[in-house]
């Protein structure tokens, strides 16, 4: 029997409200004049990557940045349509520090650990300040002052937005910071690098080792700390909102040398997609939740129902969250919109050709507001609509379905965002720490950019000075750089020397189907236990017969995506494990034996008010389920309800 | 959609090994093509195709598949994202061409943007603009509340229009003089437009427009072709503007 750790978060002592403040000062500083001598790597350049090395690059360290895409402005966080929390309470509508904290817990349906969500809820309103500095267009209103939109899981309005275009803009904002220092030849900027390992040094992350994808060539790096800001693994679904090239495996290295993934299991299948239509389907397309605010949900009553949309009378339409959820009505949090769309569907109530679909419905607020109005408001997202689906939204009911968004769940962090592996640490969504089961909308661009800009520059700090590297450099020419660069470079050779029958996204096709009925909106023991089953088989096959194109030098874009897909095929499993361990329902993890008998999430809070990390063991062995208590001192746990 | 409605289609694809060696247009035939498909996913069944044939796929930049990351390029029949107005390639869907129909595809094409490999191109001149003057100076930490600073809505909203840029190349690709303008030009105007960005107005414009032709883009001869071919809608009311900043810069210049 293996021993199960209990992992410690390192949450400073005192009052919730004083602690950051408090560990602000007890955290031990750099000098100004040493800060140049230390390195660090900051892999990925969305908003958690560029905001941390541009700020960390301001204080004086010697910064290094990484990301796959042909510039850091292309990350994934780029895409991000809605908008960004912060309780500023400008509209004086009763917002404040604690309710964003309170709602983001409860929202996380209390997976999440109390003092980083308030770190997170305190730290908030200094990126909105940190971003208007920087130019960001937010919206305005006619006196010049902010603007404020309301988003799901939430009674107060205090989503800040640039159009539908949040994520860019913000993203824009620290990529211009983040060039800033470029410019001033303070940051060394790495484009069109995959990272393909994490080197360790004495029981230290002490560099990586990337493979150039337009030359193939694999370099080694050295630094005195990593920042792995790689995003989600959302693609583990084949078909999700992320991009195609965004993927688990910066993530997925770590955690083969020692770093544990937490919460594997908490993906967040968002409500408002685009719904599939075609197998040759490579992505799906969201569309913001902010359109709830507006949008009304419905389906037909009937559920042989035939009619076009605008010919079903207004009696024979259930506007079935609005009816279930009188008080949040449309604005329910993301999990609970999307599971009730899946129960609709399942009823036969979909609409559409595939029947796999629901209505969004602007026609009352287009005769309330006014076209204009509405225009302004959503018009991207609504040309982007129709250039994808060929229907006018302004003319009829949007037709959307759930599909996977995000993930909650990934590398386990302390409070201070370092993984299990000293000076290995992840921010944004590559760590598991602040949304607990299920993220509110508008969070994820107030947690990247807040373990960038305002938790690493300080704990970073911390671990150097008190770690004393300044005096054991390690150079690249260690032996466990060669071993590592060694390790990888026959991973992609034994990929090539396959030369099998069946193509890489046909494996990851292959796969997708298998997550997203096993382990997607609702999950069962038996079909978890089978979904691990089918994924090891699809493995199996994997390494068998996959046929990857190409050589390993230059640019060979199978080759890239194998790599991917192999780390998918283990990740998922993994994912599957935690699910099935997790034997109650908690945000987007929703087990059918676990539901209240108004089929809400029914959290076991006896058995399971704690974070599961997994510790890796060895290739397919079974992997440890540790666990981290989460205390929670502040808020009482109660049954979410959003009637 | 049933399958009466698929369509096949005749491409002309640009292939070129590296960055070293010689392009050459090259002929495929492809059916069973889906209206509904985007344009990268008719090209990743022919990739599935080439594949499955034992051939090297096309190589071609790509990644958030939803308009915004700027990463997608193409020639398309001549036109930089094609034929649909305001639209990136990943956006652009198969309903827009006949069946039978033959197009031709190739990379953005200037000086500036070398071809990596068939259609994907380096678009890192980009970057050194950005990093030439592209922000506004600001530090983390610095900033005050940001209702302080009021941005009359018009001036915001016209640094919306500005800041949408997604700096894909296409206005580079599009001009008759790979000129870079529009992209140089729709950041001088986000930062000018607000009042965040005064301060270093005359700076920022004159370093961006050295660094710009220091990388080897070309002038502006007002051909606008940039801006009918951008997918973001950016005006080149944005260059005037630019160009009374850059015109302001000049006649003060200490030096």
């Amino acid at each position: 029997m293996t021993e199960i750790k209990k992992l410690d978060g390192k949450v400073p002592a005192g009052k919730l409200q004083d602690k950051w403040d408090q560990h602000r000062f007890n955290m031990k500083l750099v000098n100004p004049a040493n800060k140049r001598k230390y390195k660090v790597i900051v892999v990925g350049t969305g908003l958690a990557g560029a905001s941390a090395a541009a700020t960390l690059s301001e204080l004086g360290y010697d910064v290094s940045t990484f990301c796959i895409q042909d510039s850091p402005r292309r990350a994934h966080s780029i895409a991000a349509q809605g908008g960004v929390n912060a309780a500023k309470n400008y509209p004086n509508d009763g917002d404040s520090i604690w309710r964003l904290f309170y709602d983001t817990i409860k929202g996380g349906d209390y997976r999440a650990r109390e003092a980083n969500v308030y770190r997170l809820a305190q730290v908030a309103n200094n990126i909105i300040d940190q971003c208007a500095a920087q130019g960001v267009p937010f919206a305005r209103e006619y006196g010049g002052t902010l603007s404020n939109r309301s988003f799901g899981g939430a009674q107060v309005s205090r989503t800040f937005y640039a159009r539908g275009q949040t994520g860019q803009q913000l993203l824009l904002g620290a990529y211009s910071a983040l060039m800033k220092e470029v410019g001033k030849g303070k940051v060394k900027s790495y484009t069109r690098r995959e990272m393909v390992e994490l080197v360790v040094v004495d029981g230290k992350a002490r560099g990586i080792i990337t493979r150039n994808v337009v030359t193939g060539e694999y370099e080694k790096f050295s630094a005195d700390a990593v920042l792995l800001c790689t995003g989600g693994y959302g693609n583990t679904y084949f078909l999700s909102s992320n991009a195609m090239a965004s993927n688990g495996s910066a993530a997925w290295k770590a955690y083969k040398k020692g770093a544990m993934f937490a919460n594997p299991c908490y993906t967040q299948i968002h409500p408002t997609c685009i719904p599939q239509h075609g197998d040759f389907q490579s992505k799906l397309t969201l569309m913001s939740e902010s359109l709830r605010n507006d949008g009304r949900v419905w389906v037909p009553k009937d559920k042989n129902e035939t009619r076009k949309a605008n010919d079903i009378p207004e009696e024979e339409r259930d506007y079935y969250l609005e009816e279930k959820y009188p008080s949040f009505g449309n604005l329910v949090p993301r999990d609970v919109a999307a599971r009730n769309a899946k129960q609709q569907a399942d009823m036969g109530k979909g609409v559409g050709s595939t029947k796999v679909a629901v209505y969004l419905d602007f026609a009352d607020a287009i005769k309330r507001e006014g076209i204009e109005t509405i225009k302004a408001r959503y018009g991207n997202l609504f040309d982007m609509y129709e250039r994808i689906t060929d229907e006018n939204p302004y003319e009829v009911p949007m037709r959307i379905f759930p599909a996977v968004h995000y993930t909650m769940g990934g590398l386990w962090v302390d409070y201070n965002l370092m993984t299990t592996v000293p000076g290995c640490f992840a921010l944004g969504e590559a760590n598991f720490s602040d949304h607990g089961a299920n993220r509110l909308g508008a969070s994820a661009l107030m947690q990247g950019l807040a373990d960038g800009y305002f938790v690493i520059p300080y704990t970073l700090g911390n671990y150097l000075a008190s770690e004393g590297l300044i005096n054991s450099d390690v150079e690249e020419t260690a032996p466990e750089f060669d071993e590592a660069l060694k390790t990888s470079k026959e991973r992609f050779d034994k990929l090539l020397a396959i030369n099998g029958t069946k193509s890489v996204d046909s494996f990851h096709r292959e796969l997708g189907v298998v997550m997203w009925d096993y382990v997607g909106m609702a999950r069962t023991a038996e079909g978890l236990s089978t979904a691990i089953t089918k994924i090891k088989a699809i493995r199996e096959d994997f390494w068998k017969n996959v046929k990857v194109t190409g050589t390993n030098d230059g640019v060979n874009i199978e080759l890239e995506k194998a790599n991917r897909v192999a780390d998918f095929l283990e990740l998922g499993e993994l994912m599957a494990r935690d699910a099935l361990t997790r034997e109650e329902s908690c945000g987007g993890h929703f087990r059918d034996e676990y539901q209240t008998e108004e089929n809400e999430a029914k959290r076991e809070d006896d058995k399971f008010c704690h974070v599961a990390a997994w510790e890796y063991t060895g290739d397919n062995k079974e992997p440890i389920r540790n666990i981290e208590e989460l205390n929670f001192e502040n808020v009482a746990l109660t049954q979410r309800s959003y009637k | 959609m049933s399958s009466d409605n698929l369509l096949t289609l005749n491409l002309k694809i640009w292939r070129q090994k590296n960055n070293k060696e010689k392009g050459e247009i090259v002929d495929y035939t492809i059916d069973g093509i889906s209206p509904d498909a985007s344009f990268l996913e008719m090209l990743d069944v022919l990739n599935e195709k080439l594949i499955a044939e034992g051939n090297d796929p096309v190589a071609f930049d790509h990644d958030c598949r939803e308009g915004i990351c700027g990463m997608c390029s193409l020639m398309i029949n001549g036109q930089a994202h094609g034929p649909e107005a305001e639209t990136t390639t990943c956006q652009l869907h198969m309903r827009k061409f006949q069946n039978g129909e033959t197009i031709v595809v190739e990379p953005f094409r200037a000086r500036a943007f070398p071809v990596l490999k068939d259609l994907m191109i380096d678009r890192t001149a980009f970057d050194d603009i950005i990093a030439s003057g592209g922000f506004v100076n600001v530090n983390t930490g610095n900033a005050q509340d940001a209702n302080s600073i009021l941005v009359p809505k018009e001036n915001a909203e016209l640094a919306m229009d500005a800041a949408a840029c997604i700096g894909c190349g296409a206005c580079v690709a599009s001009c008759k003089n790979a000129s870079a303008m529009l992209f140089v030009s729709a950041k001088v105007s986000q930062l000018s437009l607000l009042p965040q960005g005064q301060l270093e107005a005359e700076e920022r414009v004159k370093n961006m427009v050295s660094k710009m032709d220091e990388l080897g883009f070309g002038n502006c001869t007002n051909e606008a072709e940039c801006e009918a071919s951008c997918p973001k809608g950016i005006s080149i009311s944005n260059i005037a503007r630019m160009n009374r900043d850059f015109l302001s810069a000049a006649v003060k210049a200490k030096d």
